[in-house]
């Protein structure tokens, strides 16, 4: 690893894989506390809509889609909210759509894009600064707002009648936090790419949730597992020469499933002695 | 009357996708009211509460709130509801829980003050679940669950306090303590109870109003026996047995 990090690539896949790690742990927590994965799905696969306008355009497409992801969680979280039909129903429609979306403009626009693939499945090796610097912003912004409103959050997520009740403006602090959604998949999709990063928001907060009934202390143990999960798998990746956003899901999924299993393993020899 | 009424519910009506569950529902609750509100199943209680709170929109009629919509005046009510659906796995312990009830005291952007957390520590002690503090709110049993969502009620310092059947599942000691507990409170608040317990809770409430889809209320203990039948529609024989006398009307 150390003789690999005297490439600037990695240095940079690194500082991208620990940024991805610190987003998704803090706002993966949240994704599963609140049941939000599925929603998150679909701002994560919507975000494609957002790549497409972006080469269409001709801006950076991680900007089109960043702006892309917000609109579409926002519109998400108002039709899920306000109209009278089931909230999976609605995401499953929004979520296909953003895709669709996305393929009409690539398809408008003239000769194939040269790093689609990276934007689907995440390319960690060649994160350009400028995207490094994006993410680095929206990660500082993700940890203000979490640090402020983290009691609000927490009331949020736990109980919404009783927070409304008590006063607190629930449906902005949602649409406030589905934004927040939205910076996490744009920091992710470099890393894992778009279709991966569900899995990125998931793995490590529910391995950190096995571990501590404390939602402060699950955040930091999921930052943790994200940080080995990205740097493991870019090693490893590195080594063997395998695509990098998928070793690191493996990664992942393989430290979630091994520590069930021991769980499990815990429990029997528990209730063995017992 | 020289209290002040807290709530005004003017012909109120309210239903969910077309089918009414309250109808022309006209209520004041006064300062120093402590009322229970009984009724069959699906007779609108809870949804009376919502309508309150705000949480419910009526179709017809005004509901004043301490003088003001539902939406702004629902910061002096304390609401403890009928049943909490909550993950079991939910990070969170008891404290921090009953520590939301601050909420609307602290604002946002800053922590919790040592008055939050002495606050927090006497709603504790007042329901005997001190000891249960640092535990994971889902791993409690469902009458110590309802002890701490009371206690989240009553951390809110509030001047109405709303019960939606508090003590189902709460054990007699508690319940003995905690009717007690209202009694106290009574003084600094005003209280509406909905229960299904109707012998208990006419020990202590002060007035007593039924509830299916209409209210019957006199602002009195009284309920005459054609409205409890109405409102059961069955023999009040058959509604509980010994229904005080101290609450049906003499004829
Ligand atoms: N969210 C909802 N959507 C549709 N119908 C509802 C909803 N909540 C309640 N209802 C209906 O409204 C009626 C009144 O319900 P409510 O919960 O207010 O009754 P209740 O008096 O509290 O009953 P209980 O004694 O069982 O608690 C019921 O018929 C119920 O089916
Ligand atoms: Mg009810």
């Amino acid at each position: 690893m150390l003789e690999a990090l005297q490439y600037e690539f990695m240095r940079n896949a690194l500082i991208a894989g620990l940024l991805a790690a610190v987003t998704c742990g803090i706002i993966g927590c949240y994704v599963i506390v609140k049941r939000m994965v599925f929603i998150s799905g679909g701002v994560s696969h919507a975000s494609f809509g957002g790549i497409g306008l972006g080469y269409f355009l001709g801006i950076t497409p991680i900007v089109g889609a960043l702006f892309f992801t917000i609109a579409s969680a926002l519109g998400m979280g108002l039709v899920t909210r306000r109209a009278k039909i089931t909230e999976d129903t609605a995401i499953g429609i929004l979520w296909a759509m953003g895709m669709a979306v996305g393929i009409i403009f690539i398809g408008l626009t003239p000769g194939y894009p040269p790093d689609l693939m990276s934007y689907l499945f995440g390319d960690i090796l060649i994160v350009p600064p400028s995207d490094i610097i994006m993410m680095l912003i929206l990660a500082v912004i993700i940890i203000l707002v979490v640090v402020l409103l983290y009691k609000e959050f927490l009331a949020l997520s736990f109980d919404e009648e009783f927070a409304t009740v008590v006063g607190l403006p629930v449906e902005r602090l949602y649409f406030l936090l589905l934004i927040l959604i939205a910076f996490t998949v744009v920091v992710l999709i470099r890393v894992v790419g778009i279709i991966l990063v569900i899995a990125l928001l998931t793995i490590p907060a529910a391995t950190a949730r096995r571990f501590t009934h404390d939602l402060k202390k699950m955040m930091l143990l999921s930052i943790l597992f994200g940080g080995f999960f990205t740097s493991a798998g870019l090693w490893l990746s590195f080594e063997l020469d395998l695509a990098s956003g998928a070793t690191i899901i493996l990664v992942s999924g393989v430290t979630f499933l091994a520590s069930l299993f021991l769980s499990r393993l815990r429990l029997m020899t528990g209730v063995g002695r017992g | 009357m020289t209290s002040k009424e807290v709530v005004r519910l003017e012909d109120v009506s309210a239903h969910y996708d077309g089918v009414p569950v309250l109808e022309g529902v006209n209520l004041s609750i006064y300062q120093d009211d402590f009322l229970g509100i009984i009724g069959p199943n699906g007779g609108g209680k809870t949804t009376l509460l919502k309508v309150i709170l705000g949480l419910v929109e009526p179709g017809r009629g005004r509901v004043s709130v301490f003088g003001d919509t539902p939406e702004k005046g629902r910061k002096y009510i304390g609401y403890v509801s009928q049943y909490s659906l909550f993950d079991r796995d939910f990070p969170a312990s008891v404290w921090d829980v009953v520590m939301m009830g601050r909420l609307g005291k602290t604002g946002p952007f800053r922590k919790y003050s040592k008055q939050d957390s002495d606050a927090t520590l006497r709603a504790l002690e007042a329901m005997e679940i001190l000891d249960h503090r640092d535990q994971q709110i889902g791993k409690l049993s469902g009458g110590q669950q309802q002890r701490a969502f009371i206690a989240r009620a009553l951390v809110t310092e509030p001047q109405l306090l709303l019960l939606d059947e508090p003590t189902a599942s709460v054990d007699t000691p508690l319940q003995t303590d905690f009717y007690e507990l209202l009694e106290r409170l009574k003084q600094r608040m005003a209280i509406v109870l909905v229960s299904h317990d109707i012998s208990t809770i006419s020990i202590y409430v002060d007035k007593i109003a039924c509830l299916n889809r209409e209210l019957y209320y006199h602002s009195s203990k009284e309920l005459a026996a054609e409205d409890l039948e109405a409102a059961y529609r069955c023999p009040v024989e058959m509604i509980a047995h010994g229904v005080p006398h101290r609450v049906l009307k003499e004829h």
